[in-house]
């Protein structure tokens, strides 16, 4: 939709924290653990899509028609507000929901233990990442939405509710979001500020793929992530900024990105 | 035409603080030299933005400006807050000047991500620079000036002073600057850029000017802020600091060089009183301010004052 959205960090920490303790209170009841993964997911449904439908409605609507810089700073200001909001639910001590983790157990690989639960989230990351592709290319929903975000005035007239593709596209987005903040909370101990470091690192993943492309975040993805665990492997003290290190060697040679759109020019 | 009292209003301004200064309390003081510090870095993000580039890493420049003085006093024993901004505004404009060449060619998003991504380098390198004091950064000296140390209770006047001087020489400058043939094509830029290339004229290189300018400022702002605080860490490169300024920025407008002191003030207060009525949830002020701000005053508070002024 051409928009860098930043509060995509909240709702990353919004669905780990809900995650967290709706997980937290099934177990307490003693309900079956091996059900906690569905619960996972159903919490990140029920506070990402209410959120989501009255941020897009109340705040980003009117605002659609304004330079794409001031929808970043708009969605930055939500950020700042909802950081706190989740302070003041969850307060500030760190969370931890070990179970769905410790279930799974861990397999060997070439004489290394691998958790099975790391296995379930790539395969995760894998059907969703196919999801979306087959939904944008393989759908009409999908089609008509490329062509909402490619020139709105002319889908909407030829009568594409182009309001409601926004919001479709908003609020799936940020259930994404949600969802990974979710599958991700049980791996690491939920803290305040989880949302800060994911956002610039996903900003770098979406700049090296090309703003906009599936296939370039999927590879920009896995750049940032080999990248990483080699410096931690070999270099651990550039492991912070390698990732902007490549992020601006990538736009340096590619201005917009690997798999980048071309662009009309405008005169 | 409408005659410009941006000098006359500017030069009272000063004069009036330096008479008024030593009555002020030594709290007020030092927010005042920290609003002029950021009001700096603001002055240089407001003659990009006027071309439509949001760069959202001059806290790159500001904590080159703000090391390098530190460096100074750490390594070289000088304290002098002069050498001090002229030191920090230097090697934060050389540093522009390089990256220039990268950064001039980019535009809209790309442009803010990619300066973001160079002043997380700078975050990631300074973290793991144990001789830099690493997280933790390090103190600065106590600040001198031309050499003389003022006595205890005078010194946050005589910073204050020092900052305000500084300020008004860069917003006087900026203000001539806005008025050559290479200040004026920046709405230009921002409105066509393809239509400026076909004038004549090189959005590139106007580009790649302002950049060095607006560093070279940031880096003037960050060292002032180093001595006013006393204290320097990697937290200044991080890529919220840019948020602060970019908030500061979007706060004043960009219709005059006087509006970044105005706006750096005023947030400066915001940030003090949110803190002090809730220090958790100060965020959460911030955002609803800056939120309320875009939707119902797009062109900043400055634009209350021209509005006012046009109608008398």
């Amino acid at each position: 939709m051409k928009i860098v959205n930043v509060t995509h960090g909240s709702f990353y920490g919004i669905g780990a924290y809900a995650a967290a303790s709706l997980t937290a209170a099934w177990l307490a009841r003693g309900y079956p653990p091996m059900l906690s993964y569905a619960v996972l997911v159903v919490a990140a449904i029920v506070v990402a899509v209410p959120f989501a439908l009255v941020i897009e409605r109340a705040i980003l609507r009117p605002l659609y028609a304004r330079d794409e810089v001031v929808i970043l700073l708009v969605t930055y200001a939500l950020f700042l507000i909802l950081e706190d909001v989740v302070k003041l639910i969850w307060g500030v001590n760190p969370y931890f929901i070990a179970e769905p983790y410790a279930l799974l157990g861990s397999f060997q690989v070439a004489g290394m233990a691998y958790p099975t639960y790391n296995l379930v989230l790539v395969a995760a990351a894998l059907f969703f990442g196919g999801g979306l592709a087959w939904l944008l290319h393989g759908t009409r929903a999908g089609k008509l939405l490329l062509a909402v975000i490619h020139d709105p005035e002319v889908s909407r007239a030829m009568g594409v509710n182009v309001g409601r593709y926004y919001l479709a596209t908003f609020v799936l987005g940020s259930l994404l979001a949600a969802l990974a903040g979710a599958f991700t909370a049980p791996t690491v101990s939920v803290v305040p500020g989880l949302g800060v470091d994911v956002i610039v690192l996903s900003f770098a993943v979406v700049v090296i793929g090309g703003l906009g492309s599936l296939p370039g975040a999927a590879v920009g993805a896995a750049m940032v992530g080999v990248v990483r665990s080699l410096s931690v492997h070999y270099m651990p003290q550039v492991e912070l900024f390698v990732i902007y290190f490549v992020m601006a060697v990538v736009l340096a040679l590619r201005p917009r990105g690997l798999f980048s759109l071309a662009e009309p020019r405008k005169i | 035409m409408r005659r410009d009292h941006t000098v006359t209003i500017l030069c009272t301004a000063f004069v009036f603080l330096a008479l008024a200064g030593p009555w002020l309390p030594q709290w007020a003081m030092f927010i005042m030299t920290v609003a002029f510090a950021r009001g700096l870095v603001v002055l240089g993000l407001l003659l990009l933005l006027r071309a439509g580039l949001v760069s959202f890493g001059q806290a790159l420049f500001y904590c080159l400006g703000a090391y390098s003085a530190g460096a100074l006093g750490r390594f070289f024993g000088v304290a002098d807050i002069f050498v001090e901004m002229a030191v920090g505004g230097a090697v934060a404009a050389a540093t522009a000047f390089v990256l220039g060449f990268l950064l001039a060619r980019y535009r809209g998003i790309f442009f803010g991500l990619l300066s973001l991504a160079l002043s997380m380098i700078l975050y990631g390198l300074l973290v793991k620079s144990e001789a830099l004091g690493s997280t933790d950064g390090f103190n600065i000296l106590p600040s001198t000036l031309f050499g003389l140390r003022p006595g205890a209770e005078w010194v946050r006047y005589a910073v204050l002073v020092s900052a305000a001087a500084v300020a008004l020489a860069a917003a006087l400058l900026v203000h001539r600057y806005l008025d050559t043939p290479l200040g004026r094509l920046a709405p230009a830029i921002k409105d066509n850029e393809i239509r400026v290339e076909y004038m004549g004229a090189s959005a590139r290189r106007a580009v790649h000017v302002k950049y060095v300018i607006a560093g070279g400022l940031a880096g003037i702002g960050g060292a002032l802020a180093a001595t006013a605080v006393g204290h320097i860490d990697p937290e200044m490169a991080y890529w919220t600091t840019s948020g602060e300024f970019i908030f500061i920025a979007i706060l004043a407008g960009t219709g005059n060089v006087a509006a970044p002191f105005v706006g750096a003030l005023i947030y400066g207060a915001i940030h003090t009183m949110a803190y002090d009525l809730s220090p958790n949830t100060w965020q959460l002020s911030l955002g609803a301010a800056l939120l309320l701000l875009i939707v119902f005053l797009p062109e900043g508070l400055w634009s209350l004052f021209s509005r006012y002024v046009r109608h008398s």
